[in-house]
């Protein structure tokens, strides 16, 4: 299932102002790719621009190519739906659906799209989904209570098993752990391990201890100035990365001495 | 040593301060109901007598409290005393209202008032305000029909699709300077129009829906549209990111989130103009026939019939408008508390 992406060019726009200038990359399929870098950097508008999320907001675009599995996901004509349907995300707050329970929660991607299923076939995909997350032990007794009732750490678990229900391609994470404590961090960082069999991930993540445990590759973002857009400042195996930067503003953010 | 208890003399601050008796409030109000009393059995009238009686309250436990506990304990008192007294003018028109409607309507209540109509087949036939209960059933519930599709819709388009644009910020003033139209002109409105459709001196039910709808519609409007910017954007990129369509995240997410609210929204639009008479007179008639067709012949409604009671002024037709006002009253509140649990339901649970 997992597919690489290609990246070239690409700027990105919040109406007139450039958010983020001129990113090349390549992230692998099958693997974890993170992105650093300090806020407002652009880190999670490019990630949101690789699943058409970013033009969720009125006035934001996005100029370049980012092509996966073959297909520029800007050409016109690509209906950024179908995009979505092979690009999931899981979001920095847990955001489960308050009117569903937790078996709702799971099969919410599936019911809003593919409409109607047989029981057994949902059930299937629930306890699939759910212990991919590493989540069935804690909720398969209670599958049919409000997904509000769970703890922070469970509902994102909760959230990354509605993500990879819908079987997409890549998953996106947009700082996944930062809501959470260290104890669901750690689950949450082992059910990437697993996943990224499966899936191409791309997490963004302010814990540089996060990246360099989760990641195979790694993508420091920076602003040039106060004021001037985010740009990709290197990309490099996370190894590399945090043992040998080929930027020595990247060794000062990774050793801690910002500038 | 001596220089040590110097200093801790001077940064003692007392925590302890003198405070007035628990019951002083009580105290004073019995003192200043007292005084009330005193004046009314002197002869100053009963309003009069209470606003003195507050003035005295106001102003005797403020001055007290002054003299013993200092500034910030009378602004205190003061304070606290003015809003319950606002509280107090607030709540008494309201409970003296509800008090005399079920005092004087409660009574004419029978089974033959809710079950029979004004029109008589016998001499002898007891009259009742059936017609006018089905009549406003009828026509409130027309108007509900036509104003919550188009509420709520307009509400939608005003937050989903039209955030901020011109046309929707032309809408959102709209609506407010329709919430304020008076109602006798939504009723011109709706005489108007069905005179230009239907030819002169047409009188039906669903003209008093219309009517009515004109003054839901921006209640509903503005009580979806605030129920719906509290959906948290969480939500609607959740679904987006599944690769839901933008129309499906609206009916499945948002609507059921907000649901809740917008019912109790929408009950207390009906609740506003189920008491409308002006309009209806205009354009939904009266009739002592229970009237069952809303798209033909004249439908006469609760206040119409009131409003007619009153006007013949004799002891018999008044107790029908105290029984009619009742009447009313009930239907209200059965709306807003079948709106409190069908929004207790509906809520996002948790747990």
């Amino acid at each position: 299932m997992a597919k690489s992406i290609d990246i070239s060019d690409v700027n990105i726009y919040y109406g007139d102002f450039l958010a983020v200038e001129g990113v090349n990359m390549t992230i692998r399929a099958g693997a974890v790719t993170a992105f650093i870098g300090p806020s407002g950097c652009g880190k999670s508008t490019f990630l949101r621009s690789l699943n058409r999320m970013h033009e969720v907001i009125p006035g934001a675009r996005v100029e370049g190519k980012i092509v996966v599995d073959g297909q520029d996901l800007y050409e016109p004509g690509v209906d950024p739906v179908a995009v979505r349907r092979q690009v999931g995300m899981v979001f920095q707050r847990p955001n489960p659906f308050p009117t569903m329970s937790i078996y709702d929660n799971v099969l919410a991607g599936l019911r809003l799209n593919a409409g109607k299923m047989k029981k057994s076939a949902a059930d299937e995909i629930v306890e699939k989904s759910l212990r991919g997350a590493n989540l069935w032990n804690e909720v398969k007794d209670r599958l049919n209570k409000p997904g509000m009732g769970l703890s922070g750490g469970q509902q994102q678990r909760l959230c990354i098993a509605r993500a990879i229900a819908v079987e997409p391609q890549v998953l996106l994470m947009d700082e996944p752990c930062s809501a959470l404590d260290p104890i669901s961090t750690s689950a949450i960082e082992d059910l990437i391990h697993e996943l990224k069999n499966e899936f191409t991930i791309v997490i963004v993540t302010h814990n540089m201890q996060q990246a360099a445990r989760v990641s195979d590759d790694t993508g420091f973002f920076n602003l040039k100035a106060t004021g001037e857009p985010g740009h990709l400042v290197e990309f490099n195996p996370t190894k590399k990365m945090f043992a040998n930067p080929d930027d020595p503003a990247t060794e000062a953010y990774i050793s801690g001495r910002f500038g | 040593m001596t220089t040590l208890e110097e200093v801790q003399t001077r940064v003692h601050v007392p925590l302890v301060q003198p405070r007035l008796p628990r019951q002083a409030p009580g105290i004073v109000g019995v003192i200043a109901i007292a005084f009330g009393g005193l004046l009314l059995v002197l002869g100053t009238g009963l309003v009069g007598s209470v606003i003195i009686g507050a003035i005295a309250f106001l102003v005797v436990l403020p001055v007290w409290s002054l003299v013993i506990e200092g500034r910030r304990g009378a602004t205190d008192r003061l304070m606290t005393g003015l809003i319950w007294t606002s509280f107090g003018i607030a709540v008494v028109p309201l409970v003296s209202l509800i008090w005399r409607v079920i005092s004087k309507g409660a009574g004419r209540i029978d089974g033959t008032f809710l079950s029979y109509s004004f029109f008589k087949t016998q001499i002898d036939q007891p009259v009742g305000v059936y017609h006018a209960i089905i009549g406003t059933l009828l026509i409130t519930l027309g108007a509900a029909i036509i104003s919550v599709p188009v509420g709520v819709m307009a509400a939608i388009y005003l937050v989903e699709y039209g955030k901020g644009n011109k046309l929707a910020k032309a809408i959102t003033f709209l609506v407010d300077v329709m919430t304020g139209i008076p109602s006798i002109v939504a009723g011109l409105f709706a005489f108007a129009l069905f005179t230009l459709i239907f030819g002169p001196a047409y009188v039906s039910g669903i003209g008093g829906s219309v009517a009515l709808s004109l003054l839901m519609i921006p209640i509903v409007v503005r009580a979806t549209e605030e129920m719906l910017m509290l959906v948290p954007d969480d939500l609607r990129e959740a679904a987006y990111a599944l690769g839901t369509p933008k129309w499906k995240t609206i009916v499945r997410i948002v609507l059921p989130t907000a649901l809740g609210g917008i019912l109790t929204g929408v009950t207390l639009a009906i609740s506003r103009v189920i008491g409308e008479t002006a309009p209806l007179l205009l354009i939904a008639g009266a009739t002592d026939r229970t009237n069952m067709n809303l798209f033909d012949g004249a439908m006469t409604t609760l206040p119409v019939l009131i409003y007619g009671q009153n006007l013949r002024g004799d002891a018999p037709a008044e107790a029908i408008a105290w029984g009619a006002a009742f009447i009313l009253i009930v239907i209200v509140m059965v709306l807003n508390l079948a709106a409190r649990i069908i929004g207790k339901i509906f809520a996002p649970k948790k747990g």
